[in-house]
Protein backbone atom coordinates (compact mmCIF):
# COMPACT_ATOMS: atom_id res chain seq x y z
CA UNK A 1 0.00 0.00 0.00
CA UNK A 2 1.87 3.34 -1.25
CA UNK A 3 1.60 6.01 1.46
CA UNK A 4 0.50 9.22 1.10
CA UNK A 5 2.07 12.20 3.11
CA UNK A 6 0.35 14.83 4.32
CA UNK A 7 2.89 17.35 5.03
CA UNK A 8 6.77 17.20 5.18
CA UNK A 9 9.03 18.78 7.92
CA UNK A 10 12.49 19.82 7.28
CA UNK A 11 14.46 19.19 10.85
CA UNK A 12 17.81 18.64 9.60
CA UNK A 13 21.09 20.36 10.75
CA UNK A 14 18.90 21.14 14.36
CA UNK A 15 19.52 19.62 17.84
CA UNK A 16 17.88 17.84 20.65
CA UNK A 17 15.07 18.79 21.11
CA UNK A 18 13.91 20.71 17.75
CA UNK A 19 13.29 17.82 16.20
CA UNK A 20 10.51 17.12 18.32
CA UNK A 21 9.56 20.67 19.48
CA UNK A 22 8.82 20.94 15.57
CA UNK A 23 6.91 17.29 14.92
CA UNK A 24 4.92 18.65 17.63
CA UNK A 25 3.88 21.94 16.73
CA UNK A 26 3.34 20.31 12.74
CA UNK A 27 1.47 17.28 13.55
CA UNK A 28 -0.92 19.72 15.27
CA UNK A 29 -1.98 21.06 11.94
CA UNK A 30 -2.76 17.25 10.69
CA UNK A 31 -6.07 15.63 10.80
CA UNK A 32 -6.45 12.76 12.55
CA UNK A 33 -4.89 9.92 10.41
CA UNK A 34 -2.97 12.14 8.33
CA UNK A 35 0.93 11.35 7.74
CA UNK A 36 3.75 13.98 8.80
CA UNK A 37 7.12 12.79 7.27
CA UNK A 38 10.01 14.32 9.36
CA UNK A 39 13.57 14.54 8.03
CA UNK A 40 16.25 15.26 10.53
CA UNK A 41 19.82 14.40 11.34
CA UNK A 42 20.41 14.51 14.61
CA UNK A 43 21.47 10.35 15.73
CA UNK A 44 19.51 10.81 19.17
CA UNK A 45 16.36 11.79 17.15
CA UNK A 46 15.86 7.74 16.62
CA UNK A 47 15.42 6.62 19.90
CA UNK A 48 13.46 10.02 20.67
CA UNK A 49 11.29 9.54 18.07
CA UNK A 50 10.01 5.89 18.99
CA UNK A 51 9.71 7.81 22.91
CA UNK A 52 7.47 10.45 22.07
CA UNK A 53 5.38 8.61 19.31
CA UNK A 54 4.75 5.77 22.40
CA UNK A 55 4.07 8.71 25.02
CA UNK A 56 1.94 11.08 22.55
CA UNK A 57 0.43 8.02 20.86
CA UNK A 58 1.24 9.40 17.69
CA UNK A 59 1.69 5.93 15.26
CA UNK A 60 5.36 5.95 13.77
CA UNK A 61 4.92 4.68 10.30
CA UNK A 62 8.06 4.12 8.89
CA UNK A 63 11.63 5.15 9.67
CA UNK A 64 14.98 5.37 7.55
CA UNK A 65 18.19 6.08 7.41
CA UNK A 66 19.85 7.40 4.20
CA UNK A 67 23.29 9.29 3.75
CA UNK A 68 22.90 10.21 7.42
CA UNK A 69 19.45 12.13 6.85
CA UNK A 70 16.86 9.71 9.25
CA UNK A 71 13.61 10.26 8.03
CA UNK A 72 10.43 9.33 10.32
CA UNK A 73 7.04 9.12 8.67
CA UNK A 74 3.97 9.35 11.67
CA UNK A 75 0.50 9.09 11.83
CA UNK A 76 -1.73 11.94 13.40
CA UNK A 77 -3.72 10.10 16.71
CA UNK B 1 6.58 5.66 49.64
CA UNK B 2 5.18 5.25 46.47
CA UNK B 3 4.86 8.27 43.88
CA UNK B 4 1.56 9.12 42.77
CA UNK B 5 -0.22 9.24 39.17
CA UNK B 6 -1.98 12.26 38.39
CA UNK B 7 -5.82 12.49 39.74
CA UNK B 8 -8.81 12.55 37.99
CA UNK B 9 -8.98 16.35 38.71
CA UNK B 10 -6.01 17.09 36.48
CA UNK B 11 -7.04 14.82 34.04
CA UNK B 12 -9.67 17.42 32.88
CA UNK B 13 -7.36 19.62 32.33
CA UNK B 14 -5.29 17.38 29.55
CA UNK B 15 -5.62 18.07 26.23
CA UNK B 16 -6.07 15.75 23.93
CA UNK B 17 -2.13 14.23 22.96
CA UNK B 18 -2.25 13.91 27.12
CA UNK B 19 -5.21 12.01 26.84
CA UNK B 20 -3.62 8.83 25.40
CA UNK B 21 -1.11 8.58 28.37
CA UNK B 22 -4.12 8.71 31.19
CA UNK B 23 -3.50 7.95 34.81
CA UNK B 24 -3.68 4.32 35.84
CA UNK B 25 -5.43 4.96 39.38
CA UNK B 26 -3.36 2.09 40.84
CA UNK B 27 -0.50 3.51 42.76
CA UNK B 28 2.84 2.99 40.33
CA UNK B 29 5.93 0.87 41.81
CA UNK B 30 8.64 3.95 42.98
CA UNK B 31 11.19 2.25 40.66
CA UNK B 32 8.90 2.56 37.73
CA UNK B 33 10.31 3.95 34.47
CA UNK B 34 7.61 3.30 32.63
CA UNK B 35 4.84 4.89 34.07
CA UNK B 36 3.50 7.80 32.22
CA UNK B 37 3.23 11.32 34.12
CA UNK B 38 1.18 13.74 32.06
CA UNK B 39 2.30 16.69 34.49
CA UNK B 40 5.41 18.07 35.72
CA UNK B 41 6.74 21.08 37.18
CA UNK B 42 10.50 22.60 37.15
CA UNK B 43 11.16 24.22 39.64
CA UNK B 44 14.29 26.78 37.88
CA UNK B 45 16.45 28.01 41.15
CA UNK B 46 20.11 28.08 39.82
CA UNK B 47 20.13 30.94 36.90
CA UNK B 48 23.14 29.12 35.23
CA UNK B 49 23.32 29.07 32.07
CA UNK B 50 23.83 25.54 31.55
CA UNK B 51 20.91 24.72 33.94
CA UNK B 52 18.63 27.03 32.25
CA UNK B 53 19.36 25.31 28.75
CA UNK B 54 18.67 22.01 30.69
CA UNK B 55 15.10 23.58 32.11
CA UNK B 56 14.01 24.86 28.93
CA UNK B 57 15.08 21.75 26.26
CA UNK B 58 12.83 19.47 29.30
CA UNK B 59 10.16 22.09 29.52
CA UNK B 60 9.79 22.45 25.47
CA UNK B 61 9.64 18.42 25.00
CA UNK B 62 7.76 18.06 27.89
CA UNK B 63 4.83 20.17 25.94
CA UNK B 64 5.89 18.84 22.93
CA UNK B 65 5.16 15.50 24.23
CA UNK B 66 1.85 16.24 25.50
CA UNK B 67 2.71 17.05 29.08
CA UNK B 68 1.19 19.82 31.35
CA UNK B 69 4.14 21.90 31.82
CA UNK B 70 4.81 24.50 34.44
CA UNK B 71 7.70 26.15 35.40
CA UNK B 72 8.87 27.43 38.91
CA UNK B 73 11.23 30.96 38.56
CA UNK B 74 12.75 31.50 41.45
CA UNK B 75 15.48 33.14 43.22
CA UNK B 76 18.98 33.04 40.66
CA UNK B 77 16.05 31.71 38.19
CA UNK B 78 13.90 34.54 38.42
CA UNK B 79 16.69 36.88 36.82
CA UNK B 80 15.64 34.78 32.86
CA UNK B 81 12.21 36.59 33.43
CA UNK B 82 13.52 39.76 33.48
CA UNK B 83 13.46 41.42 30.24
CA UNK B 84 16.68 40.98 28.55
CA UNK B 85 17.13 44.70 27.87
CA UNK B 86 16.84 45.65 31.46
CA UNK B 87 20.06 46.91 32.49
CA UNK B 88 19.26 48.34 36.09
CA UNK B 89 16.62 46.96 38.22
CA UNK B 90 15.71 47.23 41.62
CA UNK B 91 14.60 50.04 44.09
CA UNK B 92 17.36 50.83 46.46
CA UNK B 93 20.81 50.50 46.30
CA UNK B 94 21.20 47.41 47.00
CA UNK B 95 18.95 45.27 44.54
CA UNK B 96 20.42 47.85 41.99
CA UNK B 97 23.43 46.82 42.78
CA UNK B 98 22.40 42.98 42.17
CA UNK B 99 21.43 43.55 38.97
CA UNK B 100 24.75 45.55 37.69
CA UNK B 101 26.73 42.74 39.59
CA UNK B 102 24.49 39.70 38.01
CA UNK B 103 22.86 41.33 34.63
CA UNK B 104 19.47 39.95 34.60
CA UNK B 105 17.91 38.53 31.44
CA UNK B 106 17.81 34.97 29.66
CA UNK B 107 20.50 36.53 27.23
CA UNK B 108 22.90 36.87 29.51
CA UNK B 109 23.27 33.92 31.82
CA UNK B 110 26.53 32.50 33.09
CA UNK B 111 28.32 28.84 33.38
CA UNK B 112 28.35 27.75 37.03
CA UNK B 113 32.13 26.39 35.83
CA UNK B 114 34.62 27.87 33.69
CA UNK B 115 32.62 31.10 32.97
CA UNK B 116 35.85 33.23 32.57
CA UNK B 117 34.29 36.71 32.51
CA UNK B 118 31.74 35.84 29.55
CA UNK B 119 34.33 34.22 27.80
CA UNK B 120 32.75 30.66 28.28
CA UNK B 121 29.05 31.55 27.36
CA UNK B 122 30.03 33.36 24.19
CA UNK B 123 32.18 30.00 23.09
CA UNK B 124 28.99 28.38 24.57
CA UNK B 125 26.80 30.04 22.06
CA UNK B 126 29.21 29.80 19.03
CA UNK B 127 29.23 26.33 19.58
CA UNK B 128 25.02 26.01 20.12
CA UNK B 129 24.76 27.98 16.79
CA UNK B 130 27.45 25.70 14.86
CA UNK B 131 25.18 22.78 15.96
CA UNK B 132 21.98 23.70 15.63
CA UNK B 133 21.27 23.85 19.08
CA UNK B 134 18.67 26.55 20.11
CA UNK B 135 19.00 28.82 22.92
CA UNK B 136 17.42 28.96 26.03
CA UNK B 137 15.87 31.98 24.97
CA UNK B 138 14.34 30.68 22.13
CA UNK B 139 13.54 27.40 23.98
CA UNK B 140 11.32 29.27 26.73
CA UNK B 141 9.89 31.28 23.93
CA UNK B 142 8.96 27.50 21.86
CA UNK B 143 7.65 26.00 25.36
CA UNK B 144 5.31 29.04 25.95
CA UNK B 145 4.11 29.30 22.65
CA UNK B 146 3.30 25.53 23.62
CA UNK B 147 1.62 26.27 26.82
CA UNK B 148 3.99 25.70 29.33
CA UNK B 149 2.85 28.06 32.37
CA UNK B 150 5.49 30.57 33.79
CA UNK B 151 5.31 30.82 37.41
CA UNK B 152 7.14 33.49 38.82
CA UNK B 153 8.07 33.43 42.97
CA UNK B 154 6.43 36.05 44.50
CA UNK B 155 9.48 36.43 47.05
CA UNK B 156 12.03 36.72 44.66
CA UNK B 157 10.39 38.89 43.00
CA UNK B 158 9.72 41.37 45.64
CA UNK B 159 13.20 41.01 47.14
CA UNK B 160 15.04 41.71 43.82
CA UNK B 161 12.97 45.07 44.16
CA UNK B 162 11.33 44.18 40.39
CA UNK B 163 8.23 45.26 39.05
CA UNK B 164 5.59 43.64 36.74
CA UNK B 165 7.35 45.64 33.63
CA UNK B 166 10.29 45.05 34.18
CA UNK B 167 9.48 41.04 33.70
CA UNK B 168 8.96 39.27 30.03
CA UNK B 169 5.24 39.18 28.88
CA UNK B 170 2.91 35.92 29.13
CA UNK B 171 4.01 34.82 32.37
CA UNK B 172 0.92 34.17 35.31
CA UNK B 173 0.80 35.90 37.88
CA UNK B 174 3.71 35.75 40.49
CA UNK B 175 2.94 32.45 43.17
CA UNK B 176 4.94 31.36 46.28
CA UNK B 177 6.05 27.52 47.49
CA UNK B 178 2.54 26.94 48.72
CA UNK B 179 1.28 26.66 44.82
CA UNK B 180 4.25 24.61 43.91
CA UNK B 181 3.57 22.33 46.80
CA UNK B 182 0.22 22.29 46.59
CA UNK B 183 0.87 20.68 42.06
CA UNK B 184 3.23 18.13 43.89
CA UNK B 185 0.60 17.35 46.48
CA UNK B 186 -1.61 16.42 43.79
CA UNK B 187 0.79 13.95 42.00
CA UNK B 188 2.60 16.44 39.57
CA UNK B 189 6.49 15.33 39.99
CA UNK B 190 9.22 18.16 40.40
CA UNK B 191 12.33 18.72 39.13
CA UNK B 192 14.74 21.15 41.08
CA UNK B 193 17.14 22.53 38.85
Amino acid sequence: MAIEITQRLDARNLSCPMPIVKTAVAIKGLAPGQLLEVLATDPGSVKDFAAWSSTTGNELVEQGVEDGVYRFVLRRK
Amino acid sequence: MTVMTAPEKLDELLDEEARGAAPDPAPAPETSGSTKTSSVILIAESGDLEKTWATTILASTAAASGMQVSIFFTFWGFMALVRPEKRLVGENWMQKMLSVMNRPGIDHLKLSRLNFMGMGPWMMNRLAKQYGVAKPGELLEMAMAMGVKILPCQMSMDMFGLKREDLIDGIEEPVGAATVLGMIAEGTPALFI
